[in-house]
């Protein structure tokens, strides 16, 4: 998308695609998820702000629908890498706010118990598999998740998201090329969100659409307005459909962007002006929805009002929990190096008593 | 001499000025142009020099130390950004294979340097705390520093820069603005030669051999031992970790017969084993008590601060360390 066509006022605003086999209770969900996503991202704002977290804190401000509504499309069985904006795909599969909070305090409760921060976990039994920081590492893995279960003849496809600028790394094509070879039912995810940390996307990559990669692949692209969460679920949903069937891989380009800073220092003084408030006033994810609901008569305001007071009820409970949990004891820094019954913890030398 | 800059501010200003002095030098990696860096080191240059010499790269290590490379073959000298010092990995193809190779295989040397901000304990997690040199200390055809004073971060960069072979250039992001350290600098330009230790402080009984944010531990360690036991201890910072300096690390040992090597990685397979063996092979007969190594756990860093400070090398160890050896 051109940006001055972006930061045209729209001649009505921006609901959600209507051609759509979601239910009621599905966008129930699908709003609640949303609805977490973002109050979830401003309790841990606030947490680093009282420097009660010590590592860093990523937001997904206005770009909740798209890890949401692609995520949604998938089963239970199905495996997903989310990356640091992707915190709304953790939520879908089942993965609690309390473990992510544990983990981004530092709490010996944290599913990595203290030993990396984020939701750099993974819960195998959920079908979730965090990520590290070193972007496109988790393409590879998710097609090997798959190979795996080719080899074991298990009926699952897996959605590995990557924001544009992580396209451009080496493990990148080499995962999205080996999936594509072997006919693997991964699904990338591209977050096209404008910028990666300061790099805008046109210093990312020279083709027009990162959607045109899929070609080069030989895979199957689409290309979906990543802030309608409608039709991120149905086009997840389509190519969730294609890869079961044995087509084989799909990229899809979800357009969207980001509207804080690339953590939380930064101050964005160079994102032009007037882009940030255009995207916040015309196109933020969850007004969009709420357009739609109401419109669609599908939700009272007063209604979508009561699930977000429920939210955030919710979210204060949870956080409450990761909070009064104990930190790490220091010593089980030395533990599951390797498996203990086979090899020592490493812990340290005692140099007065040896 | 001006006013007092911190570690971050002496490397900036070797670059500007190798910038100023030799058109060839140019700056590439994530994020450096108009937003500076993520630590801000080269905040402005772009405005100064321009984007033609201050290069925002898209996320790719191996090719911006591949483009590094090949553009010191034709007569440039870049000077590259990992914007953490963790994702060096993504660089190693490059860096072992080809930048520290070719001018063994007759194909040109490679005039580059390749740094970033470096080490642990500011709670960056097992991704952005890394210690990278032994990775690189059994690949021949790399040379690599690591400065603990403004002083030498500046001489050393501008040494970097100067040197006909690659540099891996590494920069403890706990001292970029430690107040403690900030010093003054001389108006006059000077380098600080590629392969030389520092005496960081004078002693007789015992020697620390140490680089990096481990210089302040040790100091500290030395500082304690002095007032409780009466120790005078030596403190040797490295400065370089390729080529080691051997004079400075034996004339050390011959002077206090006593030695602890210290440094922030993992102890197993760490620069220690190499820097003990030489001491073990050179001078053996001048040691008075087994050479002591300490280090980090053998673990990944972890995030939890409890974790971390469990996981770093301590004061206390050191000192604990240093009693043992006096009393052998
Ligand atoms: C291999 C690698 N190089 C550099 C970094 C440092 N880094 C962390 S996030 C980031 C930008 C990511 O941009 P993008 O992939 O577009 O995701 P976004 O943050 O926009 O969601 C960079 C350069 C990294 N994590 N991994």
């Amino acid at each position: 998308m051109n940006l001055s066509v972006r930061l045209k006022k729209p001649e009505k605003p921006l609901s959600c695609t209507k051609e759509t086999s979601l239910k009621k209770e599905d966008f129930a969900k699908l709003y609640r998820f949303l609805k977490i996503t973002r109050m979830f991202d401003e309790i841990t704002v606030r947490l680093k702000r009282q420097a009660k977290i010590t590592g860093g804190v990523f937001s997904s401000l206005g770009q909740e629908a798209t890890a949401v509504g692609t995520c949604y499309a998938l089963e239970e069985r199905d495996f997903i890498a989310p990356l640091i904006r992707d915190i709304g795909a953790c939520f879908v599969k089942g993965i609690l706010p309390r473990e992510i909070f544990a983990s981004y305090l530092g709490r010996a409760t944290s599913p990595n118990r203290g030993t990396d921060l984020q939701f750099h976990f993974a819960d195998l039994k959920k079908g979730f598999i965090g990520p590290i920081s070193h972007l496109g590492d988790m393409v590879s893995v998710m097609a090997g998740v798959l190979l795996a279960s080719k080899m074991r003849r298990e009926d699952r496809v897996a959605i590995a998201y990557v924001g544009e600028g992580a396209t451009s790394t080496g493990a990148f094509h080499e995962g999205i090329n080996f999936a594509a070879v072997q006919k693997l039912p991964l699904i990338v995810v591209v977050e096209n969100n404008g910028y990666a940390y300061s790099t805008p996307t046109h210093k990312q990559c020279a083709a027009k659409h990162f959607v045109d990669k899929a070609v080069g692949y030989g895979i199957l692209g689409l290309q979906v307005d990543g802030n309608d969460v409608v039709a991120c679920y149905e086009t997840a949903k389509k190519a969730v459909e294609y890869a079961r069937s044995g087509n084989g891989s799909v990229l899809i380009e979800a357009i969207t962007y980001r509207r804080k800073g690339h953590a939380e220092h930064d101050n964005q003084s160079y994102v032009p002006p007037g882009e940030i408030e255009w995207w916040a006033e015309h196109n933020d994810p969850i007004k969009r929805f709420e357009l739609f609901l109401t419109e669609e008569n599908i939700f009272s305001k007063e209604e979508l009002l009561q699930i977000e007071k429920d939210v955030a009820e919710y979210l204060e409970e949870e956080l409450t929990i990761a909070e009064s949990a104990p930190s790490p004891e220091p010593i089980t820094a030395a533990y599951d190096v390797f498996d203990n019954s086979i090899v020592p913890p490493a812990f340290k030398k005692k140099f007065l008593e040896s | 001499m001006g006013k007092e800059v911190t570690l971050l501010e002496a490397i900036r200003q070797g670059l500007w000025e190798e910038m100023k002095r030799d058109e060839s030098v140019f700056i590439i990696g994530e994020d450096v142009g108009i937003y500076g860096g993520a630590f801000k080191l080269t905040e402005g240059f772009i405005d100064e020099f321009g984007p033609e010499r201050v290069i925002d790269t898209p996320i790719s290590e191996a090719a911006i130390v591949g483009v590094a490379c090949g553009a010191a073959l034709m007569g440039m000298k870049p000077v590259a950004e990992f914007q953490f010092i963790d994702f060096i990995s993504c660089g190693f193809d490059m860096l072992t294979n080809y930048a520290a190779k070719s001018r063994y295989r007759g194909c040109g040397a490679i005039s580059a340097v390749f740094r970033g901000p470096c080490g642990s304990g500011v709670r960056g997690g097992p991704f952005h705390s890394l210690n990278a040199e032994s990775f690189f200390l059994n690949t021949a055809g790399l040379k690599m520093v690591e400065p603990s004073t403004p002083y030498d971060a500046k001489g050393l960069i501008k040494a970097a820069i100067r040197d006909p072979d690659p540099v891996l250039f590494f920069e403890h992001k706990k001292l970029y603005r430690l107040p403690r350290i900030k010093q003054e600098l001389p108006e006059e330009d000077y380098i600080v030669p590629i392969g030389k230790a520092r005496i960081a402080r004078e002693g007789k009984d015992l020697s620390i051999i140490t680089f990096g944010a481990q210089v302040l531990n040790a100091l500290d360690a030395a500082e304690i031992l002095e007032k409780e036991d009466g120790l005078q201890v030596e403190v040797l910072d490295l400065r370089t970790l390729a080529p080691l300096d051997k004079p400075a690390i034996l004339d050390t040992v011959k002077k206090t017969n006593r030695v602890i090597i210290l440094h922030e990685a993992s102890v197993t397979g760490g620069i220690g084993g190499e820097i003990a063996a030489i001491i073990a092979e050179e001078a053996f007969e001048w040691l008075d008590a087994p050479i002591l190594r300490i280090g980090s756990i053998d673990t990944p860093v972890p995030f939890a601060p409890q974790l971390e400070d469990y996981y770093l090398p301590s004061i206390g160890e050191v000192v604990e360390a240093a009693r043992r050896l006096a009393n052998y």
